[in-house]
């Protein structure tokens, strides 16, 4: 229903658009924000943009994580909003507006027309019953009179809120292709015009009852369905708009300014603050860093760069601030080189036919031929245009794909909303079919198996004097290593103070020179010592007395990641483990976690080609990843998740987005997606035997539009409250 | 019979006063933070001093 659903929905938006623009003009800045999860954190954002002078008002949107901000003077700008949001905590980002002006409204503009549907329904309804009722007793003029008040009531509801369907059945004719939307067009339009034309001669086959009810339906149906897509959709801008940073160049004179990344030429320097991204690829001027470039290469350890070094975009500067001077403007970058390679194995996964779309191809010819079947069965027994009419009228509204257009949005709004109680953010509207397709998962290593920081190996066997020393000194950088080192003395329970004296220089180490003494933390040359060969990553503490512990890291390995391959292999699962890491580190990661099949040191395009090896072996593969690296990677597999603490740009490129330290919710996702497509098929199933039983009597013109309306109705709540069954369903993933 | 005359009318009219209100509702943006609005119910700032836009 992807092509039936784009026309209309477009139409609608472009008014409502215009009209938006002139009620508020270019007055208002829309922004995503994250980390909202309560009221105290709505009321915290709209303060703090409120504070910002020019802001007249705020709005915060907590189902959407974004806010509105209405600005009164031409000076404000987006850039001082998010500085503002960000000295209160919150990360906040522009959103790509062409992404969002398609979603803003879509699900308004249907609810409308559910309303107008709503109300004829049940007021026609009403006076049906009267007439049902009174069957026999009542005069015909009274018959009569109920029959035109309908007529009044549903023709101007069907003509407003069947559009979307008209539209788009409209749209597909002209193309040369029949959709879905063609029988309901048509079983809607035959049974009004029909009922027109019997109220008009005063007979009693009038149905405008059933044309309604059933657009009610089919209008919920699409509401759901559309539900899901702008949820996905959305969440996606807002990462989206998460991606793309300002930064801070200096010009000749020295002096500082904000400007956003894109608009940076090669030439410009770029000052980047102590725990800043690098917002485009360069070569540093002044200043030499210790830069995490783990989101594109996967590799935990810091690289240290010195002056006239190239350092990347979306890399982090871990040392105190530095100027770059860029090299390549923000098109030209190494992320967005990611981002190309990424689009490009987008492309083939958005040649995916959903399932409804496959179902309709086959459902749609066939319903027609039976309707045309019927009227021409019937004109040929010389019973009249009007029997055949009828009848064929009953055949469509009986096969009216209620199961189609209906019950598998309910499906997929139930299993998203399910998997967002669970903590799993889906993102593609058809995420879940391709997940439940999947038969082998490829994991990469760093951040996705691991949870990609490092962590003190025995922190127990070092002395706790010599941690507090070590400790305090970390505590003033933002090496990961130094972290690692006060978390472990924190989870000892030994109290960290901060010391104001640490010299940190980027590439070594840190010092603190006090009383004649100096204490170092840092790499072995930092300290003066000759490091064994044993491949231990780690760095050294040299303490006043000239003594020396080495404090080694290692990855974490997620808690539950053995389980989870145990219990995925048990399902028959295939599993692989691609990482750019080196390869005694992989190695020891996938022997940990039962992994028989890795590779290490695979660059972005090396996984992108293990998959299209995998893809043409005929597997589907769920891509699970994190990383800058993995993007490509994520956008080819058949179907992608992602952690939280993902790359943004990978968590826009993977079809949904998991929290937490464990990896079970892969397994959940997974069980609720195959658990999703089993509902699909139940529903089709239940369908398809209703038509199978009341189709031949309709043809055999045993079942009135009346019988057909309620028969049709009672399908419809039986394959919705099947689809509902799965929120609380009890589900694991089996063989 | 006649009471017909002035029933159906009111039918109307009550049925189309609930989908004004809905409209009205969806018009207004009641239906556009449904998470939100939750949560603002038990914010302490009374209605007359939060003049957000």
């Amino acid at each position: 229903m992807a092509q039936a659903l784009s026309a209309p929905a477009a139409d609608e938006i472009a008014a409502r658009d215009a009209a938006k623009l002139n009620e508020r003009s270019a007055q208002t800045i829309t922004l995503a924000v994250e980390g909202m999860h309560c009221g105290g954190c709505l009321r915290k954002v709209e303060t703090a943009l409120m504070n910002v002078p020019g802001v007249a008002g705020a709005r915060a949107n907590l189902s959407a994580r974004r806010v509105t901000a209405l600005v009164k003077g031409a000076d404000v700008n987006s850039v001082a909003l998010i500085e503002a949001l960000g000295n209160v905590g919150f990360k906040a980002a522009d959103l790509p507006i062409d992404r969002i002006k398609p979603l803003e409204g879509a699900d308004d503009a249907l609810l409308r027309r559910i309303g107008v549907a709503g109300f004829a329904a049940m007021n026609i309804m009403l006076l049906s019953v009267s007439v049902w009722a009174g069957h026999g007793d009542m005069s015909p003029s009274m018959q009569s009179l109920f029959h035109w008040v309908s007529a009044l009531i549903a023709l101007p509801a069907v003509a407003y809120a069947g559009q979307p369907f008209f539209r788009s059945a409209l749209d597909a004719l002209k193309a040369g292709r029949v959709n879905m939307d063609v029988p309901i067009s048509l079983g809607v339009c035959l049974a009004t015009a029909m009922s027109f034309y019997q109220t008009m001669r005063g007979t009693e086959h009038v149905f405008f009852d059933a044309a309604v009810t059933l657009l009610l339906f089919l209008l919920i149906g699409r509401y759901l369905d559309q539900a899901v897509r702008v949820k996905a959709a959305s969440a996606a801008a807002n990462l989206l708009g998460l991606r793309g940073g300002a930064a801070t160049i200096v010009d000749a004179e020295g002096k500082t300014s904000r400007v956003a990344a894109h608009k940076i030429v090669p030439g410009m320097r770029v000052l980047t603050a102590s725990g800043e991204r690098f917002a485009v690829d360069g070569r540093l001027v002044e200043g030499a860093a210790d830069v995490d470039e783990s989101l594109i290469t996967g590799e935990t350890t810091p690289r240290a760069v010195s002056q006239g070094g190239r350092v990347y975009a979306g890399t982090v500067n871990l040392s105190g601030p530095v100027l770059s001077e860029a090299t390549a403007t923000d098109q030209n970058t190494l992320l967005a080189e990611i981002s190309r390679l990424m689009l490009a194995a987008e492309q083939a996964r958005g040649r995916y036919v959903r399932l409804a779309d496959r179902a309709a191809r086959m459902y749609a010819p066939a319903v027609h031929a039976l309707g045309l079947i019927t009227f021409v069965g019937w004109m040929l027994a010389g019973q009249g245009w009007e029997m055949a009419l009828t009848a064929a009228i009953a055949v469509l509204i009986i096969t009216c794909p209620c199961a189609l257009a209906l019950a598998v949005p309910a499906v997929q709004v139930a299993a998203s909303s399910r998997l967002f109680g669970m903590g799993t953010l889906l993102k593609a509207a058809d995420g879940l079919e391709r997940l439940a397709e999947t038969d082998t998962v490829v994991f990469d290593k760093t951040g996705t198996v691991t949870l990609g920081e490092p962590q003190l190996v025995d922190p127990d066997a070092i002395d706790k004097a010599v941690l507090a020393r070590a400790a305090a000194l970390a505590s003033v950088s933002r090496h990961p290593y130094a972290r690692a080192v006060v978390r472990a003395a924190q989870a000892s329970g030994l109290s960290v103070a901060a010391l104001s004296d640490v010299r940190e220089v980027a590439g070594f180490g840190l010092e603190r020179v006090s009383n004649g003494t100096s204490e170092r933390l840092g790499s072995a040359a930092w300290v003066g010592f000759t490091a064994p060969a044993d491949g231990r990553s780690g760095v050294y503490y040299r303490a006043a007395d000239g003594s020396i512990t080495l404090l080694a890291f290692e990855d974490r390995i997620r808690p539950d990641a053995k389980e989870v391959m145990e219990t995925l292999k048990a399902a028959g699962y295939r599993i692989e483990m691609l990482s750019g890491d080196q390869k005694p580190v992989v190695e020891a990661v996938a022997s940990a976690c039962g992994i028989d099949t890795w590779t290490a040191a695979a660059s972005p395009a090396d996984k992108i080609h293990r998959l299209e090896t995998l893809a043409a072996e005929g597997r589907k593969v769920l891509m699970v990843g994190d990383g800058l690296n993995d993007a490509p990677a994520l956008a080819a597999g058949h179907a992608s998740l992602s952690p939280t603490t993902a790359a943004d740009v990978s968590q826009v490129a993977a079809d949904g987005v998991f929290q937490g330290e464990r990896l079970a919710p892969i397994l959940e996702a997974i069980a609720v997606a195959r658990a999703t497509r089993r509902m699909s098929l139940q529903n089709f199933a239940i369908a398809i035997g209703y038509n199978a039983l009341f189709v031949p009597l309709a043809m055999a013109g045993y079942v009135t539009p009346l019988i057909a309306a309620i028969a049709m109705s009672a399908s419809s709540i039986a394959v919705t409250v099947n689809a509902v069954r799965l929120r609380t369903m009890k589900l694991e993933l089996a063989p | 019979m006649t009471a017909l005359a002035w029933l159906i009318p009111c039918a109307l009219a009550l049925g189309g006063l609930g989908l004004a209100a809905f409209l009205w509702a969806l018009n207004s943006g009641q239906f556009e933070d449904l998470e939100g609005a939750g949560w603002r119910a038990l914010e302490d700032v009374s209605p007359s001093e939060d003049k957000r836009g």
